[in-house]
């Protein structure tokens, strides 16, 4: 309640400092001082997903550290993506979707019975893997819809932040000349940029990406995760790769699923700091699927 | 090698069927020039006494063979319009419970039913609103709608069965199928990715939809708004009982009036003499000249959103 029923003062505070956190937007974007106020932690505890009567995955615990990134690895149909879901409670818009355990957000339960949704989700931004812009929208307005929901703001304030978070997602000098423009006019790359500043535009604390550059090209990749590393100087980010050179590049954490026998629920097979999954994991599964072997 | 020559060349089933096909579609074409010479053919009579005139004329003297269609195309479009004012949005509601909301088996059942209402006879249509619809707008719902806005023309008078009003709750009853059955398709055509975009920036369902998924399926349902308008002006049997038929220019809903097709229907029998019946099938011809119009448009929009750019998203 404290958190979801949040004021408005503390909110409005919160945009305050996240904007000083960006000083002279203009000469030093991003490069700033860590806002660190902002990223929280999440802690995932004995976490079960469930499609219908499907299992999709079993008693996942995971501490998920603010101002790192923590990415998740694992062949495909283990569970990344249903996990990942759960933790901004997009998880129950799939049809029969329920969960059990506990999903906690700065110490609060995101699926405590008076918690609305839409406020989890306000402050747990997701990026999904296909691109997925509006096409009825210019970019300006695709970068803005989030912010639109919640109150009216006067228009040079909606275009500092439409600036700000461009040139965080690594796009503004590519489309500042065209922001009337529909955001479907943008190629691939241009377009998973243009939704990562969307939900950047809305101030989440934690950034929630599902193979975000699994359809793009190496170029537009590197520019994410240039992003990336950036981001989560005022960010928690947790990221589904299937790359792993990727998440051995930009993550601080990682995390193996695994499905060991057919029919199974995904569980979290392995969680640790990156490098020690890359360099000497605890299990012959992990090394398997990092060094190649299978996956 | 030799498969993929024959495939490119076709076998001899696929000419056929595609002579066939072509045949028919020709056809078609041919019956409907038909239609349009036959009615510019027999209206020549009426065409050559009143030329263009007849389009901004009101007047109405059988026995002195004078005639004006304007209040006739008036009506026309008064009714059509104020029945999609109607039906638009409870048929855009509709699609939208049907898919956002309601589960499978409702969606379904409540398909049957739909289909069901369209294909219910006209006739039956304006009977029912005879004796029952009209009735109970009279005695509900023009009573509070006077009390408001009784003081515009265009709702003073007495309440009857037999008026505009009527008819234009029964067209709208009447195309509220087709609103929603095409509205239904057009919003479930909408990508799911769309409306997870929405939802993860914090929206509820509501902005969801109103964000999102409508502005996203706009000219799909635009369409379906034309083709629906197409039909009611088109509709004959149940105005040509209910709207009275009275050949002027009403201001009141609670007053008679007619449109083309009811005027047509009304008159076409009995008509005395030969400029008489040349000038209703000239109606015919202006109608059929406006339904196209409206169809065709709606054709284009619904085209335009089945694979304009606004369909996919650029890879
Ligand atoms: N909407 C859904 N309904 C039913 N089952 C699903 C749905 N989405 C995913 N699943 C199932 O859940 C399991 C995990 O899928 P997913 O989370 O997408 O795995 P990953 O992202 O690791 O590839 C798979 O067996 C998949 O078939
Ligand atoms: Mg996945």
């Amino acid at each position: 309640m404290r958190i979801f029923g949040e004021t408005k003062e503390r909110m409005d505070k919160r945009q305050a400092d996240r904007r000083q956190g960006a000083p002279g937007e203009r000469e030093v974007q991003t490069r700033t001082a860590p806002a660190v106020e902002r990223a929280q932690e999440m802690v995932v505890e004995n976490l079960s997903a469930y499609y219908g009567n499907f299992k999709a995955i079993t008693d996942v615990s995971m501490h998920i550290r603010p101002n790192k990134i923590t990415a998740l690895i694992g062949p495909s149909g283990c569970g990344k993506s249903t996990f990942i879901r759960t933790l901004n409670r997009m998880h129950e818009v799939a049809p029969g979707g329920r969960i059990e355990g506990r999903v906690l957000l700065d110490g609060e339960d995101i699926y405590a019975r008076d918690v609305d949704p839409v406020r989890v989700r306000r402050r747990v931004g997701m990026v999904f893997q296909k691109p997925n812009p509006f096409p009825t929208m210019s970019i300006y307005d695709n970068v803005v819809a989030g912010l639109k929901l919640t109150r009216r703001r006067k228009k040079s304030e909606l275009d500092e932040i439409v600036e700000r978070t461009l040139r965080q997602a690594a796009l503004w000098d590519e489309v500042k000349n065209k922001l009337s423009e529909s955001g479907t006019s943008l190629s691939g790359g241009q377009q998973q940029r243009l939704c990562i500043a969307r939900t950047l535009a809305v101030e989440p604390e934690v950034i929630l990406m599902d193979e975000p550059a699994s359809a793009l090209d190496p170029i537009s990749t590197q520019k994410i995760e240039d992003a990336m590393e950036e981001l989560k100087e005022r960010y928690t980010v947790v990221i589904v790769t299937h790359n792993m050179q990727q998440a051995a590049r930009i993550s601080d954490y990682t995390g193996f699923f695994y499905i060991e026998n057919m029919g199974d629920p995904g569980r979290l097979w392995e969680f640790d700091e990156t490098d020690k999954i890359f360099s000497n994991p605890g299990r012959k599964e992990t090394e398997d699927y990092v060094t190649g072997r299978f996956g | 090698m030799d498969l993929f020559k024959q495939l490119r060349r076709g076998n001899p089933g696929d000419a056929i069927f595609k002579g066939l096909a072509v045949l028919f579609g020709l056809s078609l074409l041919f019956i409907s020039g038909l239609v349009v010479f036959e009615l510019w053919y027999q209206s020549s009579l009426s065409r050559g006494e009143f030329g263009w005139s007849v389009l901004w004329s009101t007047e109405w003297d059988p026995p002195g063979e004078r005639f004006g269609a304007l209040q006739f195309i008036y009506g026309t479009l008064v009714t059509a319009l104020g029945a999609l004012l109607l039906a638009g949005p409870i048929g855009i509601g509709i699609a939208a419970f049907l898919v956002e909301i309601a589960p499978r088996r409702v969606d379904r059942v409540v398909g049957i039913v739909v289909e069901t209402l369209a294909a219910v006879p006209s006739v039956v249509y304006g009977l029912w609103g005879i004796f029952v619809l009209g009735p109970f707008l009279c005695s509900y719902v023009a009573p509070p709608l006077q009390a408001v806005l009784g003081w515009l023309p265009l709702f003073s008078g007495p309440c009857r069965s037999y008026s505009v009003f009527t008819a234009t709750f029964i067209l709208a009853i009447m195309i509220l199928p087709t609103v929603a059955a095409i509205s239904r398709d057009v919003i479930r055509a909408v990508p799911d990715a769309q409306r997870e975009a929405m939802l993860a920036l914090g929206a509820t369902r509501w902005e969801m939809f109103s964000r999102a998924v409508l502005p996203y399926a706009k000219s799909g349902i635009v369409g379906a708004f034309a083709l629906a308008l197409g039909r009611a002006a088109g509709e004959t049997m149940a105005l040509a009982i209910i709207i009275g038929n009275a050949p002027r220019i009403f201001t009141s809903l609670f007053d008679q009036g007619a449109t083309m097709a009811s005027i047509i229907a009304a008159n076409f029998a009995n008509a005395g003499s030969a400029m008489f019946v040349s000038f209703l099938i000239e109606l015919g011809l202006i109608l059929f000249a406006i339904t196209l119009i409206i169809n065709v448009s709606a054709r284009l929009l619904v085209w335009t959103v089945a694979s304009g750019p606004s369909g996919g998203i650029r890879a």
